[in-house]
């Protein structure tokens, strides 16, 4: 079983992410992209496994998010590492829209990024499979202090100090 | 001037910790060379032409005496006993090797220092005006501003990852000597007509290959929502900046893509979901800050008395006369001037000191200003608070350390960047031109003759020099492998900023000097009365100094 980081622990991820050539619904649950999302739209209404979608940093959320809300899951790809874009969306997610599910990092992200990602509201990181993921979360623990409101905290420093 | 407390030692010192063991997993091979890249530069690490480069943060440009002390052992220990002023009111280190650079930070936190968003694509130092707490044109000192943008800027968890990097000033002053209007965001703190306090933000200014002055789009935002209002403004730019083009990516191109008015719509909508939520500012925590920058402990001095006494020294000696009149500033408070200690005497690279002056420099500020001191965007140092009646004393002892040259503000005053000497981008050298320059020129009573004159100096068109707001600007130029150097004119950063225009085409550097020299003569003898050169300029326009400086040898 493939492993995943998640609420800082490493558990098995038994979710498939569905081909992007992909004609039909594997059985379980299964992650797809918006417009997979959008294609498969009736199947997945008898679709018996959990469903969840991945979007894109450049996504205008604001123009799709209300159905997204009622998922169990919501992936945000990073293209590459310096593409940043993701930690606004999942900010958006956390605090705008109140989405309490899974927000999960898939893509190029990198471990140092760990601890912000967090900040930010992802609770869930999906590696490559070699990746040793207990060593790399003990980059989630780089900072105990923090001057700014996010995600994991609703007070500034200065509110606190 | 601020002091750490528990949570910023900790953050400081946990960062320190992450980069240790971000580096000791580089060098054992676990980090791949691009993924580091932006883990050193966020720590202020570059690798240069020679050697990595250490850039450390001087927040707004403040630096205590303890501080300095502190620079000139490190630059002793761990490099070749120099450091350099950068025009972000920064200071680098030329020579560290990367496995010390963790030690190096280590003994920076020790004394309330670091290199965190020094470089990178994330928020940098803020900088401000030198004399801000003591300009006589200050509407408010903008240092406690300055700081709590510091801590809100520091590890931001949703901006290190910006498009492009991203430089905030603020002017609290009615003149302009932060350039607020050529950053990514410029803030003017202004007074509404109820008298309350607040900004005029500014955005998209910028130097670089597309200089760009910055256009307003908030004429007044209270105070107390500085906070969330940045945080507007840097979402819409992360989520919509251009990342295809590393030189379209800065905020000055969406803005001017999507005009001001649209970008200003944009973070309003932004802005009304956050607004009055919890990064709104208290009053407890300006109160807070502002304690850390109260007014120095001032002797009560008679005014009158005090300038007729120092008038009086002035006049028995001609060499400490110019330097009264070149590099010292009268101030807010009657009896006590502004210092600038140049960092520009001729053969020495522009803003560069050793540890040795380092120490004279602590000396000066513990003996004669309150143990504070500034660097300037200019590449100098200034002592803000010194007693009249110290000057002459002050001043041998500077001269005596070569930080006494009376050139502040002259042509020899210059901004210059590191250039082809040290920076692997630069296209051509910088150092030996402005060298070549300051040789030139080294007629005194020419060169106060001249008066005040910016001569910036970039070695390619990233401007780190600042050419672009030079009244003359030197751009270094690749052609075919040989360097040479594109001259702009008109240019300044002032609140009537301007950017300087092309004067035609490229100079070799044998032909550099003599060039400047030719401006410098259409301009004494066109000026009127004791009208600057960039007036002058802006009267008569580009055409005769093109004439001159173009003309077939005779």
């Amino acid at each position: 079983m493939p492993q995943l980081l998640k609420d800082k622990r490493v558990i098995d991820d038994a979710w498939t992410l569905l081909d992007t050539d992909s004609q039909s619904l594997p059985d379980g649950d299964i992650l797809l992209t918006y417009s997979q999302w959008q294609t498969f739209s009736e199947q997945l209404e008898s679709h018996s496994g959990q469903i969840g979608v991945v979007i894109e940093g450049n996504t205008e959320i604001e123009d799709i998010i209300e159905p997204l809300l009622k998922l169990p899951l919501i992936a945000i790809n990073f293209p590459k590492f310096a593409d940043g874009r993701g930690f606004s969306l999942a900010t958006l997610l956390r605090e705008r829209y109140n989405f309490n599910g899974e927000i999960r990092a898939v893509g190029g992200f990198i471990r140092d990024q760990l601890y912000l990602l967090s900040r930010c509201g992802f609770n869930a990181f999906k590696f490559s499979e070699d990746t040793d993921l207990s060593e790399v979360a003990k980059s989630l623990e780089d900072f105990s202090e923090t001057y700014q409101v996010s995600a994991d905290q609703e007070k500034p420093l200065f509110r606190r100090r | 001037m601020y002091r750490y407390d528990n949570y910023d030692h900790k953050i400081v010192n946990e960062r320190v910790e992450q980069f240790r063991d971000q580096t000791q997993r580089y060098l054992a091979g676990e980090i791949a060379d691009e993924e580091f890249l932006p883990l050193r530069l966020q720590n202020g690490l570059y690798v240069q032409r020679l050697a990595p480069m250490l850039r450390i943060a001087v927040p707004y440009g403040m630096l205590s005496s303890a501080q300095v002390r502190k620079l000139a052992h490190i630059s002793r220990v761990y490099d070749k006993g120099y450091v350099h002023f950068t025009t972000r009111q920064n200071i680098q280190l030329n020579w560290p090797a990367l496995e010390e650079v963790p030690d190096i930070l280590a003994e920076l936190a020790e004394v309330e220092m670091h290199a965190i968003q020094t470089s990178g694509n994330c928020i940098r130092n803020t900088t401000t005006d030198q004399f801000a707490g003591v300009a006589k044109d200050e509407i408010e000192d903008p240092r406690p501003w300055c700081e709590l943008i510091r801590q809100w800027s520091t590890l931001h968890p949703e901006f290190a990852f910006l498009p492009r990097k991203f430089k905030i000033a603020v002017c609290g002053s009615n003149e302009d000597r932060a350039a607020f209007l050529l950053h990514d965001i410029g803030l003017q703190l202004v007074k509404n007509d109820n008298g309350e306090l607040g900004f005029e933000v500014f955005v998209g200014g910028g130097l670089g290959r597309t200089p760009i002055i910055g256009s307003s789009i908030r004429k007044f935002l209270p105070k107390q929502h500085l906070l969330s209002y940045l945080d507007a403004i840097l979402r819409v730019y992360n989520r919509f900046g251009n990342r295809d083009n590393k030189y379209k990516a800065r905020i000055k191109i969406l803005v001017k893509a999507w005009t001001p008015e649209v970008f200003a719509q944009r973070v309003e909508k932004e802005w009304e979901n956050i607004k009055d939520g919890p990064s709104t500012l208290t009053d407890s925590e300006f109160a807070r800050v502002k304690s850390f920058f109260p007014l120095p402990e001032y002797k009560v001095i008679d005014g009158a008395g005090s300038a007729k006494k120092l008038a009086a020294t002035a006049d028995s000696n001609t060499a400490f006369s110019r330097w009264l009149d070149r590099n010292t500033e009268l101030q807010k408070q009657s009896g006590y001037r502004s210092v600038t200690l140049s960092l520009k005497p001729a053969g020495v690279a522009p803003g560069d000191v050793t540890d040795k002056q380092l120490e004279t420099i602590a000396d000066l500020a513990d003996r004669y200003s309150f143990g504070e001191l500034r660097a300037t965007h200019n590449q100098n140092v200034v002592l803000t608070d010194v007693n009249e009646s110290d000057l002459f004393e002050l001043w041998q002892q500077a001269k005596d350390s070569g930080l006494a040259t009376p050139n502040i503000g002259t042509i020899n005053d210059m901004i210059c960047c590191p250039g082809g000497d040290y920076c692997s981008l630069a296209n051509a050298k910088s150092i030996p031109v402005a060298e070549a320059i300051q040789r030139k020129f080294s007629d005194l009573d020419y060169v106060y003759d001249l008066g005040d004159l910016e001569l910036n100096i970039s070695g390619c068109m990233n401007a780190c020099g600042h050419h672009h707001i030079g009244h003359i600007g030197i751009l270094g130029v690749d052609k075919k492998g040989k360097e040479w150097y594109q001259i702009q004119l008109g240019g300044s950063a002032n609140k009537n900023a301007s950017l300087g225009k092309v004067l035609g085409p490229s100079l070799s550097r044998d032909q550099i000097t003599d060039g400047i020299e030719k401006l410098l003569d259409v301009y004494v003898e066109n000026r009127i009365a004791d009208e600057s050169f960039l007036n002058t300029y802006q009267r008569i326009g580009i055409e005769k100094f093109k004439e001159r400086v173009y003309a077939p040898a005779t």
